[in-house]
C-alpha cells in the first residue's frame, strides 16, 4: 500500500486522540479527586463545608476557614486590582503606540515573575513594610504584618497584569467609529472610556476580571508566605488566614488517611470554584470574540 | 488602530436661568460644568498614570530586591556545588540541573501530543462541536490551579510508584503546558493562509505532508514562542513540585525513582527557614530563576516575533 492511503486517516486519528486528551485529563481531574476525597465526604458530609475546626489530633476537620479564606483573599484582591487595571489599560489603548508597547511588555514581564519570588518579596519585603505602617498608625496588628490584607496585596499585584492584559486587548477591539463619535459630541476621554468603551465592552471586561479572579483563587505560593497559615475564618482584614491552596500546599505532605482525604475534599471544592469562574471567563470572552469575528 | 487625536472638549449650552422665561421646573441641569467634566478628565488620567506607575514601579522593586539581594549568594561555588543544611556552605548545583530535568522532560512530554492536539484544531476539527469543546476544555485547563494538578499526578503517579519523583513533577509541569501550546499552535496555524494549504494539495501532497511542511514551517516563529513562552511560565512553578518531585539533598540521580531537587522547591524551603544562611540562598535561588523565566521570556519575544508586529 502506498504511504498517501494510510498516512493521512493515521496521522488525523493520531492529532485527534491528542486534541482528546485535553478533554479527558478535564475529566479524571474530578473524577480523580472526587474518588480519593470520597471518605472525608462520608465521614462529614455537608458539615465538611460549615465546619470551622480543622484538629488532626481528634480527626475531625472543617472546610469553611479555608474557603472563607479563599474567598476573601481573592475578593480583596479583585477590588483592589480592578481599578488599577481598568485605568491602566484606558492608559495603554490611548498612549502613543511606542509607549503603549513599551508598557505592554513590561506588564506582560510583571505576569511572568515565577509567584514564588512574589512570595519571597512579600514575606521579606512588603510583610516588615506592613508591620512598621500599623504600628506607626498605632492600629493592634497581632500578626505583625502577616495575613488577610498583605495576601490580597500581594495577590492583586499578581493579577493586576492578567486583567489589564485582557482588557486591553478588548478596549482595542472598540470600533474606532464609536469612539471618534464619542468625541465628536464633546465627551471628555473619561467619558468616552465611561459611556461608552466599556459599555461596548463589557462581555470582554467581565470576562477578563474572571480571568484575573480564578487566577487569583488558586495562586498558592504567595499566599502560602504572606497568609500566616492560621485555621480561622479570619474576622479583620489584619487577621492571619489561610486559603484553600495554601492549606493543601502546607499539610498535605505530612498528612495521613482522613486528614489526607480532607485536603482531597479541599482539593474538589477548589477545582469546582475555579472551573465554574473559568466557565464565566470563557462565556464572556466567546461573545466578544463571536462579535469580533461577525465583522 | 490608528490614534485618535485628544478632541477639543465642546461647551455645553449654558445652563437655563431659574428666572429665564422657559423651561419652568427643570430645576438644576442635570449635567456638570465644563470645569467639572475637564477636572474629572484629568483626575482619572492622573490615576490611571499612578496605577501603571504603580505596576512598572512594583517589578522594578521586585526584580531590584532579588538583584540586590540574590546577586550577595551568587558565585561560581554556588551555582555548581549541592545544597546544605543550615551552617554548611553549599550551593544550589543539583536543584538548578534538577530543574533542567525536570522542566525540558516536561516539554518532551507535553510539546508533540499538544502541536499534535493544535493541528487537530486548526486543521481537522476546526468549528465542529467536538473541537469546540476541547477548545473550552483547554481555555479552562489554563485557569485551573496548579496545585490542583499536583494533587492529581500525586495520585496517578506517585502513589502507584511508591515515592516522589521527579518523572511525577515532570508530569505536572506537562499538564500544565499542555493547553497552552495546543491553543497557541492553533491560533498560529490559524492564521496560515488558505492559498498555501490548497496549493500543497494541487501538488498532490497528502494532507499529513501539507500540514507538517508547508503549514507547520509557515507558522514556525509562532509556535516556537508559543512553546517557549510556557516552558518559561511551568518553569517557575512551585505548587505542583510540591508533592511531585518534592525535594532532594544529592544530585538528581534517581530522576524517574526518587525525588528530585528543583529550585522553586528549594526556594520555598529556604524561605520559610529561620536561618540567614539559607535565605540568603533562597534569595541566590530566586534570581537564579527570575534571571531564567525573564531571559526566556524577553528571547520569545523579540527573537521569534512575528514580521507583522
Amino acid at each position: 500500500m502506498r504511504a498517501s492511503a494510510w498516512s493521512d486517516p493515521v496521522f488525523r486519528w493520531l492529532c485527534m486522540a491528542c486534541a482528546a486528551l485535553c478533554g479527558l485529563l478535564m475529566v479524571a481531574f474530578f473524577v480523580q479527586l472526587a474518588f480519593a476525597s470520597g471518605e472525608a465526604w462520608s465521614r462529614f458530609g455537608l458539615n465538611f463545608f460549615v465546619s470551622t475546626e480543622w484538629d488532626p489530633v481528634r480527626h475531625v476537620y472543617g472546610a469553611l476557614p479555608a474557603i472563607a479564606g479563599t474567598v476573601c483573599t481573592t475578593v480583596i484582591a479583585l477590588v483592589i486590582a480592578l481599578p488599577l487595571a481598568f485605568v491602566s489599560a484606558l492608559f495603554i489603548v490611548d498612549a502613543p503606540p511606542w509607549l503603549s508597547r513599551v508598557l505592554g511588555q513590561a506588564v506582560d514581564l510583571l505576569a511572568a515573575i515565577p509567584s514564588i519570588i512574589y512570595g519571597m518579596w512579600g514575606l521579606f519585603v512588603l510583610v516588615p513594610l506592613m508591620d512598621r505602617l500599623w504600628v506607626a498608625l498605632g492600629v493592634d496588628n497581632a500578626f505583625g504584618g502577616i495575613g488577610l490584607l498583605t495576601s490580597s496585596l500581594i495577590l492583586s499585584l499578581m493579577i493586576l497584569p492578567y486583567i489589564c492584559a485582557v482588557m486591553r486587548d478588548v478596549l482595542r477591539m472598540t470600533p474606532p467609529m464609536l469612539r471618534e463619535s464619542a468625541f465628536g459630541v464633546g465627551c471628555t476621554r473619561w467619558e468616552t472610556a465611561r459611556d461608552i468603551l466599556m459599555r461596548y465592552g463589557i462581555r470582554g471586561l467581565l470576562g477578563g476580571i474572571f480571568i484575573g479572579l480564578g487566577r487569583a483563587l488558586g495562586e498558592t505560593m504567595a499566599v502560602l508566605f504572606v497568609a500566616g497559615n492560621i485555621m480561622k475564618v479570619p474576622t479583620g482584614l489584619l487577621d492571619g488566614c489561610t486559603t484553600i491552596a495554601a492549606t493543601l500546599a502546607n499539610n498535605f505532605a505530612e498528612a495521613e488517611g482522613v486528614q489526607r482525604s480532607a485536603l482531597f475534599a479541599l482539593g474538589l471544592i477548589l477545582l469546582v470554584m475555579a472551573f465554574v469562574i473559568q466557565v464565566l471567563a470563557q462565556y464572556y470572552l466567546r461573545m466578544t470574540g463571536a462579535k469580533r469575528g461577525e465583522k | 488602530m490608528e490614534t485618535i487625536e485628544r478632541p477639543v472638549v465642546a461647551e455645553r449650552p449654558a445652563a437655563p436661568q431659574a428666572d429665564g422665561p422657559t423651561l419652568v421646573g427643570l430645576g438644576r441641569p442635570p449635567y456638570k460644568t465644563l470645569f467639572w467634566r475637564k477636572l474629572q478628565d484629568n483626575l482619572v488620567q492622573g490615576f490611571s498614570v499612578a496605577a501603571l506607575a504603580l505596576a512598572v514601579g512594583v517589578m522594578v522593586w521586585i526584580l531590584a530586591t532579588i538583584l540586590i539581594r540574590g546577586s550577595e549568594a551568587l558565585s561560581w561555588d554556588f551555582l555548581t556545588t549541592v545544597s546544605a543544611p543550615h551552617g554548611f556552605k553549599g550551593g544550589i548545583g543539583n536543584a538548578l540541573v534538577g530543574t533542567l530535568y525536570v522542566t525540558l522532560f516536561a516539554a518532551l512530554i507535553a510539546v508533540p501530543p499538544a502541536i499534535c492536539a493544535g493541528i487537530w484544531l486548526a486543521e481537522f476539527g476546526k468549528r465542529s462541536r467536538l473541537a469546540d469543546t476541547l477548545r473550552f476544555s483547554a481555555n479552562v485547563m489554563m485557569g485551573m490551579p496548579s496545585i490542583v494538578v499536583g494533587l492529581f499526578v500525586y495520585m496517578i503517579l506517585v502513589v502507584p510508584m511508591g515515592a516522589n519523583s521527579g518523572l511525577a513533577g515532570s508530569v505536572a509541569l506537562a499538564i500544565l503546558m499542555f493547553p497552552v501550546v495546543m491553543r497557541t499552535t492553533e491560533d498560529m496555524l490559524m492564521m496560515v493562509p488558505d492559498t498555501l494549504r490548497e496549493s500543497g494539495l494541487a501538488l498532490g501532497l497528502t494532507r499529513c505532508r501539507v500540514t507538517l511542511q508547508i503549514i507547520c514551517r509557515a507558522a514556525r516563529n509562532g509556535m516556537v514562542t508559543g512553546v517557549l513562552l510556557a516552558v518559561a511560565r511551568v518553569s517557575g512553578e512551585t505548587a505542583p513540585l510540591l508533592f511531585t518531585a518534592q525535594f532532594a539533598k544529592g544530585w538528581p540521580t534517581h530522576f524517574f525513582t526518587g525525588p528530585t531537587a528543583n529550585i522553586p522547591v528549594l526556594i520555598n524551603d529556604y524561605g520559610m527557614s529561620n536561618f540567614e544562611d539559607l535565605q540568603t540562598a533562597g534569595w541566590g535561588a530566586s534570581l537564579v530563576i527570575a534571571a531564567l523565566v525573564l531571559s526566556i521570556n524577553i528571547i520569545a519575544r523579540v527573537a521569534f516575533r512575528d514580521k507583522k508586529d
